[in-house]
This record gives C-alpha cells, sequence and structure tokens, in this order.
C-alpha cells in the first residue's frame, strides 16, 4: 500500500489506542460514577471510530471488498452508547450512588 | 510501518483493560461495576479490530459487532436490574 496511507493508517491506530488508553485511565482515577461514565463513553466511541477508521484505510488500500462491516459497527456503537449511559446514568441517580 | 501502530494499539488496549478490570474488582458501588464491564466490552470489540486489521480477516470484524452489542444489551439490563429490582415487566 502507498507510504502516505500506511503513515495515516499508522496515526489513526496510535489515535485509537491513546483514547481507550486515556478512556480507561479515567475511569479508573475520576472520584465518581458520573465523572467515570463522562471518560469511559467519549473515549469509547472516538477510540473505536478511529480504529475503524484505520481499517478502512487498510482495506480499501490493498483492494479489498468496500467496508461495509465497518460502517455497521461504527452505526452500531454511535446509536447504542448514549442509550447504555443513560442507562447506568440512571440506575446511579435512582440509587443514590 | 503499519505493524509499528497495530503494536502500539494493541498495548494500549491491554493497558486499558487491566486498568479496567481493576476497576471491575475494586468497586465500590455496582453501578462502577456494570460501566466497566460496559467498557471492557468495547475494548474487547476493539482489540477484534486491531486483530482483523493485523490478519487481514474480515470475520473479525462481524466478532467485534456482536461482542459491542451483545455489550450493549448487558449493559442495559444489569443497569435496569440495579435500578428496579427486575429487569422486564411495565
Amino acid at each position: 500500500m502507498a507510504p502516505v496511507l500506511e503513515v495515516v493508517a499508522t496515526l489513526l491506530l496510535v489515535t485509537g489506542g491513546a483514547f481507550l488508553l486515556i478512556g480507561a485511565i479515567g475511569v479508573a482515577r475520576f472520584p465518581d460514577v458520573l465523572t467515570r461514565m463522562h471518560a469511559a463513553g467519549l473515549a469509547g466511541t472516538l477510540g473505536i471510530g478511529a480504529l475503524l477508521l484505520a481499517s478502512m484505510l487498510v482495506f480499501a488500500a490493498e483492494g479489498h471488498e468496500p467496508g461495509v462491516r465497518e460502517l455497521a459497527i461504527v452505526l452500531c456503537i454511535v446509536l447504542v452508547a448514549p442509550v447504555a449511559s443513560l442507562c447506568i446514568a440512571r440506575a446511579a441517580r435512582r440509587r443514590g450512588e | 510501518m503499519l505493524m509499528f501502530g497495530i503494536t502500539v494499539a494493541t498495548g494500549c488496549v491491554s493497558v486499558a483493560l487491566l486498568l479496567t478490570l481493576w476497576r471491575l474488582a475494586r468497586g465500590p458501588g455496582v453501578c462502577d461495576r456494570i460501566l466497566a464491564l460496559d467498557l471492557l466490552s468495547m475494548l474487547v470489540a476493539a482489540l477484534l479490530i486491531v486483530l482483523g486489521i493485523a490478519t487481514r480477516t474480515g470475520s473479525a470484524f462481524d466478532a467485534a459487532l456482536v461482542v459491542a452489542l451483545l455489550g450493549f444489551v448487558g449493559t442495559v439490563a444489569l443497569a435496569r436490574f440495579a435500578e428496579r429490582g427486575r429487569v422486564g415487566g411495565d
């Protein structure tokens, strides 16, 4: 694959990994449930998005089929992550944690 | 070059898995544990995506989709159970 595309894909991979790591550090270090949820939700969505963008780039540059699977995963996670966060936040609020 | 990115991403996600597992074991509340489980399923999906890039296998992405969706269903069920003591109903 072309060197430019390879550099961009590498950068996206490193960015995605760094986002996920920062989110997990936030989950481990923040003081209460709502701040932890903030770290997990944002970092998870962005990190997986960057990783999937990298995979689309790699597969497209090497002439495989277009990345319909990656789009489906991004769509599912973007639609589904806020709902999960809402459920956890409501449970935390009603339980008074 | 791409191998370097794959290695860094795998290392980052592995350390993130360890930190999230620590939060899952530590608690202190039920909601913290549910949140940690949600992030764990996302991290496993991310690891499967990196595996799919590294070995150029498309089926790893299907596995990642399944893990992410099952993690979402489990999160919602656990959160509702923690909220009101049962999952379905009214």
